[in-house]
């Protein structure tokens, strides 16, 4: 076997050894790495009473109710699965709103509600013009 | 393969084809530019704000690219000793590392109105700033064993601690690229896969002449520093031979 070709085994070898670590270590981290708890994942015992936690899902079509003091706000997020009711005071990113999707910070109550410090949009990948969207072109602005 | 090993070789292609790249890139660069702000409509949802992907999606391509040919590159380097290879990394390094930090840059003006938030420790962000942090360290490295001890190394090559090094490194660009699917992340899925592009064509063709122009250009600045680089050396060199004259 010449030098080069040595080499190359090695570097192969080496390489190999480097992708399986990097599988590992990405597996591991499966659970811990992810962003936020999906409403299935809380449903399925994740959540801890207290604990700060980020809850993400799509806020349920109609679900958003303002409250008196015109500041809170209560919705459902879902993922098809599950749900969790959110109660959420201060202003809302402009993307948020009902059938999309949202990130909250914040803690489970005891009474299965999810209070939120706050709220995050969470965009969708799929771009398109908007007469296209479901909805009419003036909603192109900001809605709160 | 052996045959572009030398660098004369390789300056006699390079040359003629850096104008040509440099200005061909400008122009796809500076047409998608102008069509994505005014020839195609705003997203449906985000309005205006959805045209900043003409820049932010070829700058996380290259960002990622880059680091993908210098790991290539550091491979080569590593098994073949081809000279040109170590010479390539070198030269990839630093625009790899500018479009890795306008993605990012981008990326975040962007969260701000989209998401509400500049920044979040979410997967796709954490390892893009990795990335950067990554290319970082290579220039760190390599500007060392440039520098230190008798001058530049010879003829340009890498350490083969700086070649592994871009080797292991390597391992972050597919967690980049799945860092949405197998985590949730704040950053959204995929919007184009072999199966498709999620985003509708009427939005996504002004892409495709800025991921090519910006792709283009990305090779006209490699050219570029690649010659520089085998300029310098032939500058050492030279000197070098001067001294021992004179020595003698």
């Amino acid at each position: 076997m010449k030098a080069k070709h040595q080499r190359l085994v090695l570097a192969l070898f080496a390489v190999a050894g480097i992708a399986g670590a990097g599988v590992l270590g990405a597996s591991a981290l499966r659970d811990e790495a992810a962003y936020f708890r999906t409403p299935v994942e809380i449903k399925g015992g994740k959540a801890v009473i207290g604990e700060p936690m980020r809850l993400g899902g799509m806020v349920a079509l109609g679900s958003i109710a303002r409250q008196s003091d015109g500041l809170t706000i209560r919705f459902v997020a879902t993922d098809g699965k599950a749900s969790v009711p959110v109660e959420y005071t201060g202003i809302v990113p402009d993307l948020f709103g009902e059938e999309s999707g949202m990130v909250a910070d914040g803690r489970m109550r005891a009474d299965g509600t999810f209070v939120a410090d706050r709220i995050l949009a969470k965009h969708d990948e799929r771009y398109m013009p908007p007469q296209m969207g479901d909805m009419p072109k003036n909603m192109k602005a900001p809605k709160a | 393969m052996h045959a572009y090993a030398n660098p004369t070789r390789f300056l006699a292609i390079a040359r003629p084809l850096t104008p040509w790249l440099l200005g061909a890139g400008l122009l796809l660069v500076l047409a998608g530019a102008w069509a994505g702000l005014t020839q195609v409509p705003g997203d449906y949802k985000q309005g205006e704000t959805a045209r900043i992907l003409y820049i932010h999606v070829p700058a996380a391509w290259l960002g990622m690219g880059g680091w993908t040919s210098l790991a290539l590159a550091g491979l080569i380097q590593l098994v073949w000793r081809h000279p040109l290879s170590g010479i390539a990394a070198r030269a990839i390094a630093v625009p790899g590392m500018l479009f890795t930090a306008l993605c990012l840059a981008t990326g975040s003006i962007w969260g701000k109105p989209t998401w509400g938030t500049w920044w979040e420790w979410d997967g796709r962000m954490t390892s893009m700033l990795v990335l950067l942090f990554l290319y970082a360290g290579f220039i760190a490295l390599t500007n060392g064993d440039a520098g230190g001890g008798g001058g530049q190394r010879q003829g340009g090559s890498l350490s083969r601690g700086a070649a592994i090094y871009a080797l292991v490194g390597a391992i972050n660009i597919p967690i980049i690229n799945r860092s949405v699917v197998w985590w949730n992340s704040l950053h959204q899925g995929p919007s184009i896969t072999l199966r498709g592009s999620s985003i509708d064509n009427a939005l996504l063709w002004p892409l495709g002449l800025t991921l090519l122009g910006f792709s283009l250009l990305f090779g006209a600045i490699v050219l570029m520093r690649m010659r520089r680089i085998i300029a310098d050396n032939r500058v050492s060199a030279r000197l070098r031979r001067l001294a021992d004259d004179e020595g003698n």
